[in-house]
């Protein structure tokens, strides 16, 4: 079920004018800016469908630039992001495509600073939910509905083993897991939505863990 | 996944087994698939009554877009109704006026509760503050006329869609009227099943409405569709309390309003290229207010 929760339906409370357009938008910048797990530098965002038509009307861009800046879809600041995104150091680029993408609201965010590169697909599925669909180059399901984790590891025995161990002694449980990899024994990536709260100390362990090379969470 | 209803007609047995209203159900459900506590519930949808309140305050203020497409016609039912001259009787013309209040303000890029959307925003507050002068409804009964358009608005989320660029109009202002009628049947004292009845009813009537927004903007038609949405929820519920049945079940007509969606084409669900937003003078005003730059393929702010 891609709607879980009455407030997907009388809700989200947020700034105009669409809520697929705009609230939806402005979620998937704040999960990638979550993702990210900080402010980027720059931004360059591709625009598909009727994202790509009609962003300007809608405020695509300057909710999906409010996400970046960690902007709720209720936050009235919205209306001034570009403003503050010069003012705070993010330099953006908006690029409408002409391709058709799977879903007609779709945005791919490249986002980075000096240290790292990101790269999201996300899609606005309508009332304001939005799922994320690729991340850095991995097909991918992510609602944010539960808190997740999402682990950057080699692609080697015991990795996803020695994860589930570490979860599983802090009592978490896991909801919902994806694992994916680009080639055997290359990068891959673990996809876990858990019910329970994700706590530093967790967090720290996983880090350490061997193989593991980055650690992202997203909170509910 | 632990679910209590995947259908209308799972929603209305369940009400009809338990003798509990839909609205029950739904938080019910809410507490089962959350794992939030009913207080917390509550508290959150209280808060969007809030919300739904101070944007019909505003909106009968008299607000206007940047573009300047839409804003004061809510102030213009208003006035209207006060003359007592009203041909369709003030409930309905209340309830339209403030269905138009609420648009008018999210338009006007304002806060808003999504209802299931922004685009229809107007529909479910609208008919709820006017119905409100009618029967006099608690607090309580007022959030669970959100909790029962929710439960609705859930199952047609769910099985077809919401969204505007997926569906169409019939999708959002389509979902939102029917939504409306079923809770104003519940307030109203009517039966779950009576519910149901007036959500096809509406529903029916919303069937194939395009989502042709002139400019891409959230304004002309949406906001009188806002309008016609409140109206026809209106008349779907009175129609369901004098007892009048669909002939087509309310999954049957919520599947067919999902293949209709997925048949229109790309130029119809959002997109700014056909229906209204093609006309000669949808045309004009999207270049007025854009300028010929609107569809510039690469353009660059820092």
């Amino acid at each position: 079920m891609k709607f879980r929760s009455v407030f997907d339906i009388i809700g989200p409370v947020m700034i105009g004018p669409s809520s697929s357009h705009t609230a939806g938008a402005a979620r998937i910048g704040r999960v990638a800016r979550t993702l990210f797990g900080r402010q980027p530098e720059w931004a360059r965002i591709h625009l598909y469908g009727s994202f790509a038509e009609t962003y300007k009307g809608h405020g695509t861009d300057i909710a999906i630039i409010g996400g970046l800046l960690d902007y709720d879809t209720f936050d009235e600041r919205i209306k001034t992001s570009f403003a503050d995104a010069e003012r705070l150091g993010l330099t953006f680029e908006f690029i409408p495509e002409e391709e058709e993408a799977e879903h007609p609201n779709t945005a791919k965010l490249i986002i980075g600073d000096s240290k790292s590169v990101m790269e999201l697909t996300g899609i606005s599925i309508g009332g304001g939910t939005m799922e994320v669909t690729e991340l850095n180059g991995f097909p991918l399901r992510l609602s944010g509905h539960f808190p997740a984790l999402l682990i950057v590891h080699e692609d080697r025995a015991g990795v996803i083993a020695s994860v589930s161990n570490a979860l599983a002694a802090q009592g978490v449980n896991i909801a919902h897991m994806e694992c994916g990899r680009k080639e055997k024994g290359e990068m891959a990536l673990m996809v876990i939505e858990v019910d329970q709260f994700i706590n530093d100390a967790l967090i720290n362990e996983l880090e350490v863990l061997a193989h593991v090379t980055q650690v992202s969470t997203l909170a509910n | 996944m632990e679910v209590l209803f995947r259908s209308v007609k799972e929603l209305v047995a369940l009400a009809e087994v338990q003798n509990k209203p839909i609205s029950e159900i739904m938080i019910e459900q809410e507490m089962l698939m959350t794992k939030r506590s009913r207080e917390d519930i509550i508290a959150q949808m209280d808060n969007n009554l809030t919300v739904m309140e101070n944007a019909v305050e505003k909106g009968l203020e008299g607000v206007y877009s940047t573009s300047g497409l839409t804003g004061g016609d809510a102030v213009l039912l208003q006035k209207y109704m006060a003359t007592g001259k009203s041909l369709c009787g003030d409930l309905v013309i209340d309830a339209i006026s403030k269905a138009v209040a609420t648009n008018e303000v999210n338009a006007a890029m304002g806060t808003i509760c999504a209802t299931p959307t922004a685009g229809a925003a107007g529909i479910v507050p609208g008919t709820l503050f006017a119905v409100k002068n009618k029967l006099n409804p608690t607090r309580e009964q007022m959030l669970n006329y959100l909790f029962t358009s929710g439960a609705f608005g859930f199952v047609v989320a769910n099985n077809a869609s919401i969204s505007g660029a997926a569906g169409g109009c019939q999708a959002e202002t389509g979902s939102a009227g029917s939504m409306a009628a079923a809770a104003i049947v519940e307030m109203a004292g009517g039966t779950p099943q009576q519910s149901a009845e007036a959500f096809s009813i509406v529903m029916k009537n919303m069937l194939g409405l395009v989502c042709d927004p002139v400019a891409g903007l959230v304004e002309v038609p949406c906001v009188k569709r806002n309008a016609m949405g409140a109206a026809k929820a209106l008349v779907g519920a009175d129609m369901a309390l004098a007892g009048v049945v669909s002939r087509i079940p309310t999954d049957e007509v919520i599947e067919a309003m999902h293949k209709i969606g997925q048949s229109m084409p790309s130029a119809l669900r959002e997109t700014a290229k056909g229906g209204l937003a093609a006309t000669p003078t949808g045309k004009a005003l999207e270049a007025k207010i854009f300028g010929k730059d609107k569809v510039d393929s690469d353009s660059v702010h820092s």
